[in-house]
Order: C-alpha cells, then structure tokens, then sequence
C-alpha cells in the first residue's frame, strides 16, 4: 500500500495553509476596513473559486503558466521555475483555489468587531499593527480557527484544479484525491477505500476539534 | 490651552446638519459637554480623539496643531493619545481587568492606583462579560487615564453607576484629574449630574 498520495496531500494543505495564513490575514483586515469599487471588485475575484467549476479554473491555471506560452515561458526561462506538472504548481492552485475559505470567515469577524475596539487601542498609543495583534486577532479565534481548518480541509478534499494543473505524477503530483479516483478506474477498491477512509478520518477529527475548541471558548470566564 | 474650532457635516434623518463648535478650554479644567440626542456630542469627542475628521477646522493643544484643514495637518489618534472614554466602553474581550491597564502603561503603581480608586482590585483576573455594567464602565474610566493622558474625552462615563458608587469614584476622579494635570471634557444628557464638579459648561445643539 502506497501511503505517498496520503504524506503528499497533508504536505499540500499544510503549505497552502500556512501560506494563505500568510496572506489571507492582511488581505482580509483590508477587506474589512471601509468599501470601494476595487475592493468589491478584489472581493469578488477572490470569492470566484466557490463558485466556479475547479477544472475551469485548473483550465485557465494550466494555459497561465504552461511552459509554452507568456507567463509560464517567461517564468521557466527567467527563474527556471515551472508550475505546470509539478508540486509548486499544486501549492499556486490550492492557494487560489482555497483562498476564500481563508479570508471570507476572517473579514466577516473583524467586520463584526465594534469599530470602537480599535479606536481604544489607538487612543492608548498603539500602532494598527499592535491594535490588529493584541486586540483585533485574539478576539477572532474562534473564526480564525474555523478560516484555517476550512482551509486545510478543503486542500485535502481537492480534485479538480490540481488533476488540471499538476496531473497525476506519482510522487510529484498524485495526491489522495487523484490516488482514490485512480484506484477506482483500476478497479482497486481496497486502496480507494484505504486513501478514503484516511481522509475522512483526518477532516472529522479535525472539524470535531474545532466545534470542542469554540465551546471552550465560550466557557472560559477567566485567564 | 484647548482650543477647537471645527465644522463636521452630521447625517441625520432625511437631510444634514453642520456641527459648529468654536471653544477654548482651560487646561486642568472640567468641561460639561451637554445637548439633545443627536445633536453631535459624541462626534465633537471624536473629532477631537482624531476617529473622525471634521470638514473644516483647528484644534490646538498646549501649542500644539491637532488639527489644521486649511494647512492639512492631520495628527493621527495615536499621537494625541486623548484619553477616551466610550459610551459603549470598547473593552477588550480577551483582556482581563488588569491586562487592560498593562496593555495601556508599564507603570505597576500606577495601575494598583487605579485598581484601587475603581475598587476593581480584586477583579483583576476577570475579563468584561464576567463584570457588572457598573464594573466595566469603572475600567473604561480607568484605562483611559492609565496613559496619563493631557485631555480625557469621557462620552456619558457615569451612567450605569448607582449614586453611591459615583459620588465616591467622582471624588475620587477629581484628585486624579488634579495630579496628571489633564483636562476634561464629559458628555453627559443629564446636567444635574456633574453638578458643582464641573468649572465650564458647553451646549451642543
């Protein structure tokens, strides 16, 4: 049994994660703050991958950066860098792809947070950055929390965007997803029932901590 | 010396009317700020604590540009560090009473001061929703003088206060305000509160 598809894909959704932690958290604490037209506009394009089929946008992620043509050629022959059929093509389409289920739960919390909470920080001397650390952040855990498993989970559970993107390399870019998908068409339903059940397992214990860890939270009276 | 001169478009409803405010404040002095609901008290704080910025206007503090439209000078809130006390307190949910004044000043005797004069010292492990109304707003009082601050803006501080517990904290309050030196502005819809505390009054209509 080949538990490669299984290390590849938590390797996958914990990049993506910790990347799109990354830059979902300013994105989103600008998000929250006031409306324009760019940042309708900016809301919308990053929302797109919720509702757009994945092989679309595998579609378009895979004629970006193919090696022949503008923006994939450019990349190979300036950085040597190639993201079609390959792990780092993988982490670029995860991170577009799960990108809302980062930032949509965080935006709405901080938008949620009296304006007043901030102002106090301010009017004690403290920058945005110190405001945003020890007053804004703590007092969303709970949606943080929710944004980084949802976000996890949902990398584990991709299919289409990365079959487009980085195909099915055994070891490169085969993860459990594509493994179960291909274990199936060979008839191999043990090992699909085996990459499967893994999955599963991962996400339940993972979605179930996440429900302890918010009642917890609303528990605590003190320190 | 405080002196502001401002004008800010206020939304009210079906239509807008302009605050117009032009006043000197003596520094170390106690300010009552009253008028009808709506009439702006709250957004001439603000403007003030640098939250909102008026259309037009100066603000200078002891020599100071706060404020200057003309010139645009803008000083961010962080810089003024006006003391401010919300009407809806603004405390911190993850904090607890004595990690909201550390979080404002590294000043331990100072903190225990407080602590002492809002009769919060053995709630210093408690975080707000676990304090009465009345305790809450004792420590949005507080916070806002742990910086010291040279203007404390206080939007209706005493309204969950039973009478006994306010006399005492004012009293208390008044020494306070004496030995940093700050000045006071405090909103209130009820005139006959701050009776014979205050040194000025300003009606805002």
């Amino acid at each position: 049994m080949d538990l490669t598809p299984i290390w590849l894909t938590l390797k996958l959704a914990t990049i993506t994660t910790a990347m799109l932690l990354a830059v979902g958290l300013p994105i989103a604490w600008w998000l929250s703050k006031g409306r324009s037209f760019f940042k309708i506009i900016l809301e919308a394009i990053i929302t797109m991958p919720l509702v757009l089929p994945p092989s679309v946008l595998g579609f378009y992620l895979l004629i970006a950066f193919s090696p022949q043509h503008g923006l994939g050629k450019w990349l190979l022959h300036t950085f040597n860098i190639q993201f079609v059929f390959s792990f780092q093509g993988l982490v670029l389409a995860s991170v577009i792809y799960s990108m809302p289920f980062m930032i949509g739960p965080i935006k709405s919390a901080l938008q949620q947070l009296p304006v007043s909470l901030s102002q106090a920080s301010y009017s004690l001397g403290k920058t945005k950055w110190q405001t945003f650390i020890h007053v804004l952040l703590p007092n969303i855990k709970p949606s943080l929390l929710t944004a980084i498993v949802l976000t996890f989970a949902h990398t584990l559970g991709e299919f289409g965007v990365v079959l487009m993107i980085g195909g099915n390399i055994p070891n490169v870019t085969r993860v459990a997803s594509i493994a179960v998908y291909d274990s199936v068409e060979q008839m191999d339903y043990a090992a699909a029932n085996v990459y499967s059940l893994i999955l599963f397992s991962i996400t339940l214990v993972m979605v179930i901590a996440v429900f302890i860890f918010n009642k917890y939270q609303l528990k605590s009276p003190l320190e | 010396m405080i002196s502001v001169e401002i004008e800010k478009d206020l939304k009210v409803y079906q239509g807008r009317q302009v605050l117009k405010i032009a006043q000197q404040f003596d520094t170390g002095s106690i300010t009552q700020i009253y008028g009808p609901s709506g009439s702006g008290k709250t957004t001439f704080l603000k403007v003030i604590a640098g939250f909102i910025r008026p259309e037009k206007g100066t603000i200078k503090v002891d020599g100071t540009t706060w404020l200057d439209t003309a010139s645009k000078i803008f000083l961010l809130p962080q810089k003024r560090m006006a003391g401010f006390v919300f009407q809806d307190y603004a405390l911190f949910p993850n904090m607890t009473v004595r990690q909201h004044l550390e979080y404002a000043t590294d000043d331990q005797p100072w903190i225990d001061k407080l602590l002492s004069i809002g009769k919060l010292e053995t709630f210093i492990g408690h975080k707000p929703e676990y304090l009465s109304g009345g305790q809450q707003q004792r420590l949005a009082i507080l916070r806002a003088l742990a910086t010291k601050p040279k203007i404390l803006l206080m939007d209706e501080p005493f309204s969950a206060l039973d009478p006994e517990m306010k006399s005492g904290l004012i009293a208390e309050l008044k020494l306070v305000f004496k030995e940093i030196g700050t000045t006071v502005l405090i909103v209130t819809h009820n005139p006959q509160e701050l009776e014979g505390i205050e040194d000025a009054r300003v009606l805002v209509s």
